[in-house]
This record gives structure tokens, C-alpha cells and sequence, in this order.
């Protein structure tokens, strides 16, 4: 029974497996990349689930963090000559870090630096999180637009580390497709299984419904806080992979526009679902790919955005649910219902 | 077992509820009725701390329980029904009566628990796959009390259980509310069905206006003048 229930996810994750090989091996750089640009999207659609889909805590924040764990990771990785030369400020405990161990062709200093990214971003989320999850509503989305505000002043102004409104730059290119893939599996993973553990039970029943979830006992600010702090990691971790993706970023890539991206991903897969968010994600990176091609035809620049936002709205007038709601596309049960149908058969 | 002595209640500046005061005993069946907005959803808020009492103190088997926390409350023994169900409608059944006992660390006990509540509503067992939302009125119902008792409650508070169901089905509810009782659960009722309240119930309490306006056994308010001109329909008695 447990077998078949993983032969279905197994199958999805060894297809997946075989496409990257293959694209892989067919060189062709702009799929490639296209590729990691949508699996880096898939992990931060399905960390803000997490954080605002499951408990019903919309932040806005999420990029903010995204933001922090790449510049936390850059400045890890970032060779020792060019940390000299762009970065001269920077405090000296800092200024001798170069993560460039590889086993094989294995780089572990990237791991590391990314692990510390995540790491130092939920130990920001934290407090942050004690603050801001005792708010419910628009409180919560205000408030954490301002924390977004926020990390891109802190950005802006902490010109020793991160070069202020200059582009940070020669970030060496860690991330590919099997990075890119294995991070958002693990993503994917993680909090599918927090949803069907007590704690992502807490977090529905308390978005549900607030004061039954505290008349039973649940603990709103607990779930809440959890998904927050390990929604910040993931943001962090998606950081990283794309700030050793596209090697070269200033603060204003991580913005509004970003936000309003991956929100937009979120609502049209559904908040709640986990396999939502990852069709929400391929569904609008590949529109936004087909728009920005009739617009390079067209000349109509700025179609894609009013198309995306125009979809925005759509959606949470004529489906607030999304696409999938808060159900989840039931991979688990591929072999059980062919064996069912079998047996009904005389 | 609880005691409430001087509670009073403010939304901001209005006093919801003032001076109340009232006891349950052990494996008392206490009912608390009254006419809308007379205090009573308030009264059981403030007991289970989802309210909290700007004065007056509420003792829990002689532990002060005025300012703890509801996952407190709830972990030392008291469990809140609350009015209008309010279940889980996305979650299952089974993860409904499951965060029931969310309190609780003791997986096998609970486990046993679960037997125990869906022996209680075999309606239940039959759909424990199903989303929340879409049972019965009736069937809601039954869930909302047995997630309230999944967490092992020895006092049982319970808001409004027949509120808005089929006649049939409030009198299985207060069947159940009976068999409970008779298990030795205690419990404190809100109840606007006046008549079926009484009937159940050890002793009574009626609150008016905030406050508490009459006290007394069930069987002996039943007959009460002022309660049949108020709750029980003009002093006709109902069979």
C-alpha cells in the first residue's frame, strides 16, 4: 500500500529527472534557463503557501527574504579578489569567507552558503514573525509590505555588503537544473508533509476558523509562526539559487514586481495546495514566456504585466480559489485507482 | 468544580455581562438560558478564555483560571462547544475529530477516544473521509461535539447544540447530551430550547440583560411563572 502510494510521486519525480537530463545534455541555454527560473518560482510560490496559503496570514514580505538569503549567500561565495575589489568594506571576519569547497564536482561550499542563507533568514523571520502573526487580515499584508520596505532600504543603505544601488555582481553560476530541481523537490516535500501533519492542520483549522481552532486548544500563534519561519527559510533558499543564477542583481529586483509575481502564481493555483502552487507557477511562467513573444512581435511592451494582473483579478473575483483550491492533484493515488478499477472488472 | 464568582464582561466600553456568579458540581448537568444577547455565549467565552474578564474570577477545581490561556483551559479539562458548530468544512471528518485532541500527547489514548466518540455518533464512522462541510446540519453538530470531546474534557461546555436543527435531530442531540451526562460528564448548556433545557438539566440558571436574574433546580424553574410567561410560551405548560 505505502509502495503504491510513492510509486505515483516517484514516477512524476523520475520524469522530471529524465527531462532535466535531457535538456541537459541538448545544450540549448535558453530552455535551460527558463527551466530554472520556473523551479526557483515553484519555491517561492510554494513557501509563501506555507506562510500565507495555509494559515491565512497574507504576507507581502516573502521577497524580502528572498532578497536577504541572496545577498547573504553572494556574500559567501563571492571570490576573495573580487570581495576585495567590490566590497572593500566589508567587516573582516566577513572579508576572508570564500565558500568554494567542492567534493568532486560537487560544490559544497554552495550548499553551505545556502543552508546559511535560509538559516539566517528564519532567524530573522522569527522575531519578526512574534510580531507581525499576532495580526490577522489586511493588518498582517500592510505590515509586511513595511518589512519589505524595509530590507530594501536596509539593502540600499548597507552599501559595505551589498554595494548599495550598484549591481552586485560576478557571483559565480552555482545554480543548474539538478540544483534548481533538487531544492524544489526537497521544498515541495518538506511542506507537503507539514500540510498533512498536526501542525498543517492546525494552521488550516486555525485560517478557517480562528476561535474554534482556540476553543479546542490550538495555539494560533504557534502554527503560524512555524509556517512563517520556515516559509522566510525556503524564501532564502530560493534566494540563493537565484542570486548564483543570474550572478549579477541590485536591490530593486526584489520589489513589488517579484511580489505580485509569485502572489499571482499562489492565487491562480489555489492557497492552499501544494501541487496548486507548482501549476499556478508553470501556468504563469508560461504565459508570461508566450506574452513576452507577442509583445516583442507586437511591440505592445507592458502586455504581460496587465495580462498577469488582469488574470490577478479574475481569479479572485470569479474563482477564489484558484485552480485546484486547497486540494492537492492526487499523484499518491495513480496505482491505486487503476488496481480498483481492476478488481471491479469481472 | 467551577466556580464564577462576580464575573463581568466589556466589549470596550460596553459591560456585556456584570456580576454573574454560578457553580457546576461535579457530574452536574447545569443549564444557562435566557433570551438573545442576554449574555449567555459571553458567560461560556469567558469561562474557556476566549473572553476575558475585565473583573470578577473564575475557579476551575479550585485552580484560578480568570487569565489562562484557551490551549490551557482546554489541556486542564474544560472543552468548548462553541455555537454554531463551527467546525472545519475544508478538513475531513477524522482530522476534525483529530485536532479535537490537539491538547493531548498521548497518541494511543487518543486513538481510544476516537473509538469511544464514534461509538457515540456511528453517523460519523461512515464518513469519516468526507469533508466537514459538506455533513448535515444535524451531522455537524454531532461532529462539533465530539471534536469538543476528543480532548478528554471533565467539563463540557456546549453552546447552542440544537440551534438551527430539525426537530427530530434536536431530539437526538439532547439524547446524547442525556447518555453523557450519564457517563458522568459534566456539563453547562446554553440553550435558547428552554423547554428540552430544563428537562435535561440538574439546576438552571437565567440570565437576563447581562446579569443573572433567576436560580433554582431544573424541575422547580420548569413551574416557575416567570419563566413560562418569558421562555416557555405564556404560561401554557407544554407536554
Amino acid at each position: 500500500m505505502a509502495a503504491r502510494r510513492a510509486a505515483g510521486p516517484a514516477m512524476a519525480v523520475g520524469l522530471s529527472a529524465l527531462a532535466f537530463a535531457l535538456l541537459d545534455a541538448s545544450g540549448q541555454a535558453f530552455w535551460q534557463g527558463l527551466v530554472i527560473n520556473l523551479l526557483i518560482f515553484i519555491i517561492l510560490t510554494v513557501s509563501l503557501n506555507l506562510t500565507s496559503g495555509f494559515t491565512g496570514v497574507f504576507s507581502l514580505g516573502q521577497i524580502g527574504f528572498m532578497a536577504l538569503g541572496a545577498y547573504a549567500s553572494a556574500i559567501l561565495t563571492l571570490p576573495l579578489r573580487e570581495k576585495a575589489a567590490f566590497l572593500p568594506d566589508l567587516p573582516s571576519w566577513l572579508a576572508g569567507v570564500h565558500l568554494d569547497w567542492s567534493v568532486g564536482p560537487l560544490p559544497v561550499g554552495f550548499l553551505v552558503a545556502t543552508l546559511i542563507a535560509g538559516g539566517l533568514v528564519s532567524v530573522i523571520a522569527w522575531p519578526v514573525g512574534r510580531v507581525l502573526m499576532r495580526l490577522s487580515g489586511h493588518f498582517v499584508a500592510v505590515a509586511t509590505l513595511g518589512f519589505l520596505v524595509i530590507v530594501r532600504v536596509i539593502l540600499f543603505n548597507a552599501d559595505g555588503f551589498t554595494r548599495g544601488s550598484r549591481t552586485f555582481s560576478n557571483v559565480t553560476q552555482y545554480t543548474n537544473l539538478w540544483w534548481a530541481g533538487l531544492w524544489a523537490l526537497v521544498v515541495v516535500y518538506v511542506v507537503w508533509r507539514i500540510k498533512r501533519s498536526t501542525y498543517g492542520r492546525e494552521m488550516l483549522a486555525q485560517r478557517e476558523d480562528r476561535v474554534a481552532a482556540q476553543a479546542i486548544g490550538i495555539r494560533v500563534m504557534e502554527p503560524r509562526l512555524l509556517a512563517f519561519v520556515v516559509g522566510a527559510f525556503f524564501a532564502g533558499v530560493a534566494g540563493s539559487l537565484y542570486a548564483h543564477f543570474i550572478t549579477s542583481f541590485s536591490p530593486t529586483v526584489f520589489y513589488f514586481d517579484l511580489t505580485f509575481r509569485v502572489i499571482t502564481m499562489l492565487v491562480v493555483g489555489g492557497m492552499g495546495s501544494v501541487s496548486g502552487s507548482i501549476v499556478g507557477a508553470v501556468a504563469i511562467v508560461a504565459l508570461g514566456e508566450a506574452l513576452r513573444r507577442v509583445e516583442d512581435a507586437t511591440l505592445l511592451y507592458g502586455l504581460s504585466s496587465i495580462v498577469l494582473a488582469a488574470m490577478f483579478l479574475v481569479v479572485i473575483t470569479v474563482r477564489r480559489g484558484g485552480l485546484l483550491g486547497e486540494r492537492e492533484i492526487p499523484l499518491d493515488r495513480l496505482f491505486l485507482r487503476r488496481d480498483r478499477t481492476a478488481d471491479q472488472s469481472p | 468544580m467551577l466556580e464564577l464568582t462576580g464575573v463581568e464582561i466589556r466589549y470596550g466600553n460596553i459591560r456585556a455581562v456584570r456580576d454573574v456568579s454560578l457553580t457546576v458540581g461535579q457530574g452536574e448537568l447545569i443549564t444557562l438560558i435566557g433570551s438573545n444577547g442576554a449574555g449567555k455565549t459571553t458567560t461560556l467565552r469567558s469561562i474557556s478564555g476566549l473572553l476575558r474578564a475585565s473583573a470578577g474570577r473564575i475557579m476551575f477545581e479550585g485552580e484560578d483560571i480568570t487569565r489562562a490561556p484557551t490551549d490551557r483551559i482546554v489541556a486542564m479539562g474544560i472543552s468548548h462547544c462553541p455555537e454554531g458548530r463551527r467546525i472545519f468544512g475544508s478538513l475531513t471528518v477524522g482530522e476534525n475529530l483529530r485536532l479535537g485532541a490537539v491538547t493531548r500527547a498521548d497518541r494511543r489514548a487518543v486513538a481510544k477516544d476516537l473509538g469511544e466518540v464514534l461509538e457515540i455518533f456511528p453517523v460519523l464512522e461512515q464518513r469519516l473521509g468526507q469533508a466537514g462541510g459538506t455533513l448535515s446540519g444535524g451531522e455537524q453538530q454531532m461532529l462539533a461535539i465530539g471534536r469538543a470531546l476528543m480532548s478528554r474534557p471533565r467539563l463540557l461546555l456546549l453552546d447552542e447544540p440544537s440551534l438551527g436543527l430539525a426537530p427530530l435531530m434536536v431530539e437526538r442531540i439532547f439524547a446524547t447530551i442525556a447518555e453523557l451526562k450519564r457517563q458522568g460528564l459534566t456539563i453547562l448548556l446554553v440553550e435558547q430550547n428552554v423547554h428540552h433545557a430544563l428537562d435535561v438539566a440538574d439546576r438552571a440558571y437565567v440570565m437576563e440583560t447581562g446579569r443573572m436574574s433567576l436560580e433554582g433546580p431544573a424541575h422547580v424553574l420548569r413551574r416557575d411563572p416567570r419563566v413560562e410567561q418569558a421562555y416557555l410560551g405564556g404560561g401554557e405548560v407544554r407536554a
